[in-house]
Formats: structure tokens, C-alpha cells, sequence
């Protein structure tokens, strides 16, 4: 099992480094001139200036070796700096932003705390609801239980965030007042009446992020209880002597939770990009709007850094998910 | 399928005709069963009727979706509420002539969704068939030729590894221009959509097909087709694509409606289409502003959405279960 963590870790630096690349050729290749915004009364010459400064002076193989050498090294020296206390970045040149000539990272790692709040607290919600509607529609398959939740979730899958999220602001705070629209990220939670505005503010992205992991999760929770209900072992359970409760809760459940453990893991990265739209519909200045800005702004350096650390997140799941498998999963041995 | 399983099937779908009746045909047997899925029966009507409503519809409509009003047309027309509004509020500004109202333009709702709706399934079927033709083209090509094998699901591999949502936004961002001089705004920012989203969506499809033709090319009528020196094109064409036909069904119209989202969030967040030439996802950004004096025109774009989506994906469900020999029948 290590050795295939270890071979799989190898492998996945070509494919990030891959990755970086197709990211960064989109980028060159793209037409748009970061100069467009600049007055045409800046004289051509002051203009090349300029783009020498933002670094865009050399060839294109040059400053992908440079935002490499900056991403890759540089910037993990200015996190130990930071934790502690050396000076190994000492006169470094970092990732800088267009926008706001400030480190790229420095901004993200401002924006993140508040993604990470939305999101995984949608997750882990959104995982405490599926995992039990799975499981009961699958023990009474063809129910009623089992109907609406089939129904639900298909609305689930189809009712678009930028909508859920319009729909309940419309209800909830335009209609009813229960809740703010807009969620205020300079909120400081020390007393009791700020946690319950910042429980107001978070219960509508988080339960439209919700409903969407739901219905794709509990679909999943159904079909792997389904497949194992029917499995020998069960009757054998069964059998014994054992309890209802012991049989579904313990032998079929373990087992079926193998292949769900999977697709959590699988799922989060996804769960990043899709709540650049939740981030937009209820302005919460997370990542993804930093990325919406970014586009707008034209401001490749922070784009390709963006776009780059949902590559990173998305290869690094997958790995923990095929190591998830092997571990939880006996039967599936990579090597 | 076994012959006692086709006499049931047979039994079932028909009770009045018995079975000394001549053999009936695949599709015949596929239809039967997506008949009796209740959702998936009711999803295709839903699909159709929204579909014929968007295409029809502006023929028969007396609005049209690109007229603005000026002058005093302008202040009389605009910010009309739909007519439903009479139920309970009588004064609210409307007018049996607009059905849905007008935007704070003078446009009428109506006319623009039957528009945007137009465009946006126009540009979900062309993404789906594109995103189906390479996805074919490559698990085909990937399926048959071992030697082409790891290079091509390698690919695979890396395009899902690929942060999709955020490349499209860059490339939509980053090619408008371009494709706009050369093609014209509305026309470029189509073939801009359609091929962002198709390619990339490929990667299912690509794998489905793929694995069903490594499984298919080793039956023994491949094995007779080629022993008597049929070329592997036709081999492909003749016998492997007919047989893969129903995966790639399924993941057609599953593609129309990731398409549909996907092109409606590019235009929710600002990176699709125009604001003149609108889609459903573009309406539903448009109207985001007034939502709270004008809720309909942010719920109709919406609802038109989910609805076509929930349509397309109930429609799917049935097709898998009546193109699946194993539960066809049962």
C-alpha cells in the first residue's frame, strides 16, 4: 500500500506539472492584451515599459520556468518563514498580483478562511443528511420514503445553484426577513448575538451547496446499501440470529460505506468549483469570487495561480480517494 | 435474452396478442418499456412541449423579444407585471397584450424566454453532439486500437483532472474578442460556448464507450466479421457503433442537460451571451438586480431551467432502463 501511495504521489507530479502547463499556454495563447486597459494616450514606448514590469518582457518559456520556480519554490519557503521566523525568502520574488501588486498568495490565503467555512460546513451537512435518506430508502426500496427521495434528489440534480440561491433569497429574505441576502465576511463572532447572525447569514449558501451534494450523495448511499443488502452474508447475518439494527447498521453498512467514502473524497474538489456561483449569488468573498474578479480584472497571474490550486485539489482527492479505497477495501490491493 | 424471458416480455407489454404473432422488433420492445416508466414518459412530453413551445412559440406570439420601446412607448411600457398579478393586487401596471409583463426596457418577458430559450437549447443540443462525437470518436478509437489505448485514456485522465468550471471561464473570457470580430458577437460567442462546453465533456461518454467496445470486440461475431477480411473501419461502423448505440444514447441526453447548466451559469455569472441577445441563464442574471420588486422575472428564467433539466434527466433515466436488455422486459 505505500509503495503504491509513493508511486502514485511520483506520478502525480508529471500530470500537475502538465496541468500548469495547459493552463498557462491557455493563457498565452488567448488574445487579450493585459495593456488593453491603459489610456492610448501612454506613449508605445512607456507602454513596453510597463509590460517589462508586469514581467510579460521575456519569452513565453521563460516565464513559465519563473511562475514555476515562484509557485513551487518560493512560495512554500515564505510559508516556513512565516511559521517560523527564518528568512530563507529573503529578497525572493513572489507571485505578484496585477490587480493589486500584492502576493498572490497572501490574498488567497486571506479569501480562504471564509470558503472554507461556507463549504465544508455545507459538506459536512450535506453528508449528515444523505447518508441516512440512503440508507432508509434502500431498507424499504419502492416506499413512499423511497419516492420522494428519488424525486427530491432528481430535483436536486437539476435545479441550478444560481437559482436555489436566488429562490431562496426571493422566500426567505425578501419575503419572509428570517435572513440577510448578502453575507457579511467582516462579521466577528465573539458574543452570542454575533454567532446567531453568523448562523443566519451561513444557513442559505450552505443549504444550497447542500441540496446539491445531497441528492448526488444519497443517490450513491442507496445504490451501494442496495447492492449489499442482497449479498450472502446478509442472510447469514440474518440468520444467526442477529438483530435488524445490528445486520443494516453494522455488517451491510460498513461494507457499503466503501464505495461512498470514495466519492466523498471525489467530490470535494468539485464542491470548490462549483461554489464560485453560491460565492456570487450570496457575495460571500471567498476564492471563487477572487477568481470572478481575476477573470474580469485580467489579471493572469492570479488566474493562473487560482486555476492551478483547483488542479492541485482536485489531483490530491483523487490520490486520497485511491488510497481510501485500498485501505477500506481488503479485496482491492494495488500491488 | 432468454426465450422464456422474451415470451414474458412479450406477455407483459401485450396481452392481447399472443405469441404465435411474428417476432417484434428491438425498438418496438424499447419503446414498450419506456412507456411504462411513468417519470421518464412524462419527462419526454415535458421536454417536447418546452421544446415546441420555444421553436413555435414566437410564430404564433405577438411580441417580439428584440423590440424596444422609445419615448413615451418607453415609460408606458416598461416594468409591466404579469397579468396573474390581478388575483391579488388589481392596480398593479399590466396589460392582457403582455402575458408575463416587461422589463424595466419595455421588453416583453414572454417573447424574451421564448428567445433565450431558443438559444439555450440550441446551444445544449450543439454541445451535447459535440461533446458525443469526440467522446465516441475517442473511446471508439480507444476501445479498438490497443495500441492507441493508454495514450488516449491518459488524456482522458488529464482533461478530468482539469479544473473545468474555471478554464471556461478563462477561455470564454479570453477568446470573445477574437472569435467576435471574426464571426460576429452573437454568432462568435455561440461557437465559443458550444465548444468550450463540448470539449469539455467528452470524458464520459469517452470511458462509457470505450469500456463497451473492449467487451464487444472480443464476441465472436467481430471475430466472424473479421475472418472473412472486413476492414476494422467497417468492422467499427457496421458492427461495434450498433451495439454501443445505447450508452451513447443515455449520455446524450444527460449532455443536454449539463450543457443547458453549464451554458446558464456562464451567463448567470456574466461570461456568456449578450445582454441583447438573451438566454435563459442571462434573463435570470438580468432580473438578479430588481429581484425584490420584481421576483417573476427572476423565477420564470429559473423555473424554465430546472424544468428542462429535470425533464431531460427523468427522460434519461427511462431511456437506460428501456435500452438495458437485463431489465427491459421485467
Amino acid at each position: 500500500m505505500l509503495t503504491f501511495t509513493i508511486r502514485r504521489l511520483i506520478l502525480s507530479v508529471p500530470t500537475l506539472l502538465f496541468i500548469s502547463l495547459v493552463i498557462f499556454m491557455l493563457l498565452e495563447l488567448a488574445p487579450g492584451d493585459p495593456m488593453a486597459q491603459v489610456p492610448l494616450t501612454v506613449p508605445p514606448e512607456v507602454k513596453e515599459k510597463m509590460r517589462e514590469a508586469l514581467g510579460l518582457g521575456q519569452p513565453a518559456h521563460i516565464r513559465f520556468w519563473k511562475w514555476l520556480v515562484q509557485f513551487f519554490w518560493i512560495e512554500p519557503q515564505v510559508l516556513i518563514d512565516h511559521y517560523f521566523g527564518t528568512s530563507f525568502s529573503q529578497g525572493d520574488l513572489r507571485v505578484i498580483s496585477w490587480q493589486t501588486r500584492s502576493p498572490v498568495m497572501d490574498i488567497v490565503i486571506q479569501r480562504m478562511p471564509q470558503t472554507l467555512w461556507v463549504v465544508g460546513t455545507a459538506y459536512v451537512v450535506a453528508i449528515l443528511i444523505a447518508l441516512p435518506i440512503g440508507i432508509y430508502s434502500a431498507y424499504r426500496q419502492y416506499s413512499w420514503f423511497d419516492q420522494m427521495g428519488t424525486f427530491v434528489s432528481m430535483v436536486g440534480f437539476s435545479v441550478p445553484p444560481f437559482f436555489s440561491g436566488v429562490l431562496v433569497i426571493v422566500i426567505f429574505s425578501v419575503q419572509l426577513g428570517w435572513f440577510p441576502s448578502i453575507y457579511d465576511t467582516t462579521l466577528v463572532v465573539d458574543s452570542w448575538d454575533s454567532f446567531v447572525k453568523q448562523l443566519q447569514q451561513m444557513i442559505m449558501p450552505v443549504m444550497v451547496l447542500a441540496l446539491q451534494i445531497t441528492a448526488q450523495l444519497s443517490r450513491f448511499m442507496r445504490a451501494s446499501m442496495l447492492d449489499n443488502l442482497n449479498q450472502d452474508y446478509v442472510r447469514t447475518a440474518r440468520a444467526k440470529g442477529l438483530s435488524e439494527y445490528v445486520v443494516v447498521m453494522v455488517h451491510v453498512l460498513r461494507n457499503s460505506m466503501i464505495p461512498v467514502v470514495t466519492v466523498i473524497a471525489l467530490g470535494i474538489p468539485s464542491i470548490f468549483g462549483g461554489a464560485i456561483i453560491t460565492e456570487q449569488v450570496f457575495k460571500v468573498n471567498g476564492i471563487g469570487q477572487l477568481l470572478i474578479g481575476a477573470i474580469q480584472a485580467n489579471d493572469l497571474p492570479m488566474v493562473q495561480t487560482l486555476t492551478f490550486i483547483f488542479a492541485v485539489l482536485i489531483v490530491l482527492f483523487n490520490l486520497i480517494a485511491d488510497v481510501l479505497y485500498g485501505i477500506l477495501d481488503p479485496r482491492i490491493r494495488y500491488d | 435474452m432468454t426465450d422464456a424471458a422474451k415470451d414474458k416480455a412479450v406477455q407483459h407489454s401485450s396481452v392481447q396478442q399472443e405469441s404465435d404473432k411474428p417476432a417484434r422488433s428491438q425498438w418496438r420492445d424499447i419503446w414498450d418499456q419506456f412507456k411504462s416508466h411513468r417519470g421518464a414518459l412524462f419527462g419526454g412530453c415535458l421536454f417536447l412541449f418546452i421544446c415546441l413551445g420555444v421553436i413555435v412559440g414566437p410564430f404564433i406570439y405577438w411580441n417580439d423579444a428584440q423590440f424596444v420601446p422609445t419615448g413615451r412607448d418607453f415609460i408606458k411600457l416598461r416594468d409591466m407585471r404579469p397579468i396573474y398579478h390581478m388575483l391579488w393586487d388589481p392596480s398593479a401596471k399590466m396589460d392582457w397584450a403582455y402575458p408575463l409583463g416587461t422589463d424595466n426596457l419595455g421588453r416583453d418577458t414572454l417573447a424574451r424566454l421564448m428567445f433565450g430559450g431558443r438559444v439555450s437549447l440550441a446551444v445544449g443540443m450543439a454541445a451535447m453532439i459535440l461533446a458525443l462525437l469526440l467522446g465516441s470518436l475517442i473511446g471508439v478509437i480507444a476501445g479498438y486500437f490497443k495500441k492507441l489505448d493508454g495514450l488516449l485514456m491518459r488524456l482522458t485522465d488529464l482533461f478530468l483532472a482539469l479544473p473545468l468550471l474555471p478554464m471556461i471561464l478563462v477561455a470564454a473570457v479570453l477568446f470573445r474578442e477574437a472569435l467576435s470580430k471574426s464571426i460576429g458577437p452573437e454568432g462568435g460567442v455561440f461557437v465559443l460556448i458550444v465548444c468550450l462546453i463540448g470539449i469539455t465533456s467528452w470524458m464520459p461518454t469517452a470511458r462509457i464507450v470505450r469500456g463497451d467496445v473492449l467487451a464487444i470486440k472480443e464476441r465472436e461475431f467481430v471475430l466472424a466479421a473479421r475472418s472473412i477480411g472486413t476492414t476494422p473501419r467497417s468492422i467499427i461502423t457496421r458492427h461495434i457503433l450498433p451495439n454501443v448505440l445505447s450508452p451513447i444514447m443515455v449520455s446524450a441526453t444527460l449532455g443536454i442537460a449539463t450543457a443547458i447548466i453549464t451554458e446558464s451559469a456562464l451567463s448567470f455569472l456574466g461570461f456568456g451571451f449578450p445582454p441583447d441577445f438573451p438566454t435563459w441563464g442571462r434573463l435570470l442574471n438580468d432580473a438578479v438586480d430588481r429581484m425584490t420588486l420584481f421576483p417573476e422575472r427572476v423565477l420564470w428564467p429559473g423555473i424554465l431551467i430546472s424544468l428542462t433539466v429535470l425533464s431531460v434527466n427523468y427522460l434519461g433515466d427511462g431511456l437506460r432502463d428501456a435500452l438495458d436488455p437485463r431489465i427491459r422486459g421485467r
